[in-house]
């Protein structure tokens, strides 16, 4: 069922630093970092080891099944990070 | 002495730039790093306690979770209500540690630049935000909510924060630990709309996602949204936008679509508009707006352009939320045009010289960006630079000891406080809220909190 990461998220990237199998992204040294809102668990990786709940100094991380109502949103919303297209020019 | 493997480094501001400087100096194998964090305040973690909005409980446990842990460590002595360039100058510091890192963050922010800017009545967001949120340096400040609407300048995660707070339910906010003479000033407030202004368009919006999907969640508040643009002639298709903002437009798409519930109070969105002119006799009564249109520069940015269009709105209440900017700091270079303490990758530099020990981290290194993460990863690249500073023999000895240091301080400051002072506020701040049910009841006045600090509540 995968973890997903929600909207309290600070992008401590604490999660992505103890993942072993490095699915969580973007990391500090990824060139979406900086603008990054937040952090993302890719669902077809995840291994449900829960490693990322307990480092995450917000508790932003839920198991999919265990998102609070207003939080639902977020599973399609870290599935579909990993399902962008090639990050195009960004235009802001 | 010293030896060649211990590093004395003194972190200027408890906010959260300079606790992940700590933990990353605390992280440091080859050396063996002590650390003095110093803080002006009697409490630390800056914004996470004077910033954040006290409807995200959630954010806020980044103290307990890890601020603190670090705090706890037997290599870091807090150093608070003492304030460096006051009671220490910056020079004594470079001589005293092996480094410094400067982790003092923003403490300005962007005026509009318009006539009437200073009129009673218009603030900055900022001092609003620091006031409900009881930082002491703010607590006395007054603001008028007898009028029906607020004026909110810029649409930032800020700006929507002070919306939320002017708009919900004082019932929700009684749960929080937002100051109780602000708690008491909005049961009391006539506020019932809250206009914010962006400049750009639907498109260009500053705010996050989770805070712009928070409005289509808060109870009895209606959500306007001026939604002509919505996705139409802005010149960005909705195929063309990123990730991100392709959300934020649905959302805007989805709210602007709600029907109207005639709910006491509202949020309006309006975009493509900025301030003209404030007006008003002594305070402010209107402000002239212009209605803008979109250019895609050489540079492919799209800016905002004024029309022609002007209009008035009625309004007692303005707030500037359109960006932090760092004060310079006395003894330092300053970058006056991006407003941050003159450094490459953190190395503070004089012209183009470094000037050795001395380094930044935070918004005071990279300007106002980001989220709370984001001083992380900044604090690493600055902590990996002092490391490498100090590896290739850069840092000059530090002149005092860890005795020495508090002793000297102690004779400049009698007041000021330790680890063990601020557990004794925050021991009574939640003791305090426990009897309300509530995080905690913050002491907003420095007195409060320096008596509170000498006594152990409970």
């Amino acid at each position: 069922m995968a973890y997903v990461i929600a909207a309290p998220c600070v992008a401590d990237y604490s999660c992505v630093e103890i993942c072993p199998v490095n699915c969580i992204s973007p990391g500090p040294d990824d060139g979406d970092f900086e603008a990054a809102e937040q952090m993302y668990i890719d669902p077809d990786t995840c291994i449900d080891c829960a490693a990322c709940v307990q480092v995450c100094p917000v508790l932003a991380i839920y198991k999919a099944e265990h998102l609070p109502e207003q939080w639902q949103h977020y599973q399609q919303i870290n599935r579909e990070y990993f399902q962008q297209a090639a990050p195009v020019e960004v235009r802001r | 002495m010293i030896d060649g493997k211990t590093l004395r480094v003194a972190v200027i501001g408890a906010g959260p730039a300079g606790m992940y400087a700590v933990e990353h100096l605390l992280q440091e194998a080859e050396f063996r790093c002590e650390v003095d964090l110093y803080e002006r305040l009697p409490t630390p973690y800056g914004l996470v306690r004077a910033g954040v909005a006290p409807d995200h409980p959630d954010k806020k446990r980044i103290g307990d979770r890890l601020f603190s842990y670090i705090l706890e460590s037997p290599r870091v002595r807090f150093i608070g209500n003492l304030e460096v360039g006051t009671h220490v100058r910056h020079a004594e510091l470079a001589d005293w540690y092996h480094a410094v890192i400067y982790s003092v963050g923003a403490g300005s922010d962007i005026r509009m630049g318009v006539p009437g800017e200073e009129l009673s009545g218009c603030h900055a967001a900022r001092e609003f935000v620091a006031w409900y949120n009881g930082h002491p340096d703010y607590s006395h400040l007054a603001f008028d909510l007898s009028c029906e609407r607020a004026v909110v300048v810029g649409n930032g995660n800020v700006a929507l924060d002070v919306a939320r707070i002017l708009t919900m339910p004082v019932a929700e906010l009684e749960k929080t630990d937002i100051a109780d003479y602000a708690l008491q000033a909005l049961r009391n407030s006539a506020i019932k709309e809250v206009v914010l202004l962006g400049r750009r368009g639907h498109f260009q919006g500053a705010f996050h996602n989770p805070e712009l999907e928070e409005l289509e969640r808060l109870a009895d508040v209606d959500i306007v949204i001026d939604s002509e643009d919505l996705p139409g002639e802005n010149e960005v298709v909705l195929d063309d936008a990123d990730w991100e903002t392709r959300r934020k437009v649905k959302t805007l798409a989805r709210l602007s679509r709600r029907p109207l519930t005639g709910a006491p109070r509202r949020i309006v969105l309006r975009f493509l508009t900025s301030p003209v002119e404030l007006l008003g006799d002594q305070k402010v009564e209107q402000m002239l707006v212009v209605e803008n249109h979109l250019e895609r520069g050489d540079d492919g940015v799209l800016r905002a352009r004024p029309t022609e269009k002007e209009s008035l709105i009625d309004t007692g209440l303005v707030l500037r939320a359109i960006g932090y900017r760092g004060y310079p700091f006395p003894g330092l270079p300053f970058d006056d045009q991006r407003g941050v303490i003159d450094n490459r990758d953190g190395r503070v530099v004089e012209g183009d010289l470094p000037v050795p020990g001395v380094y930044v981290t935070g918004w005071i290194k990279r300007g106002p960006r980001g989220v709370i993460g984001s001083n992380k990863k900044c604090a690493r690249d600055t902590v990996r630079c002092l490391l490498k500073d100090a590896r290739d023999g850069h840092l000059s000895p530090a002149a005092l000891n860890a005795d020495q240091v508090l002793s000297e301080l102690a004779g400049r400051n009698p007041a000021l406080l330790g680890l063990e002072g601020w557990r004794n506020i925050d021991r009574g701040e939640r003791l305090a809220g426990a009897h309300q049910g509530r995080p905690r009841i913050k002491y907003t006045d420095t007195e409060t909190l320096l008596r509170s600090a000498a006594a152990p509540a409970g």
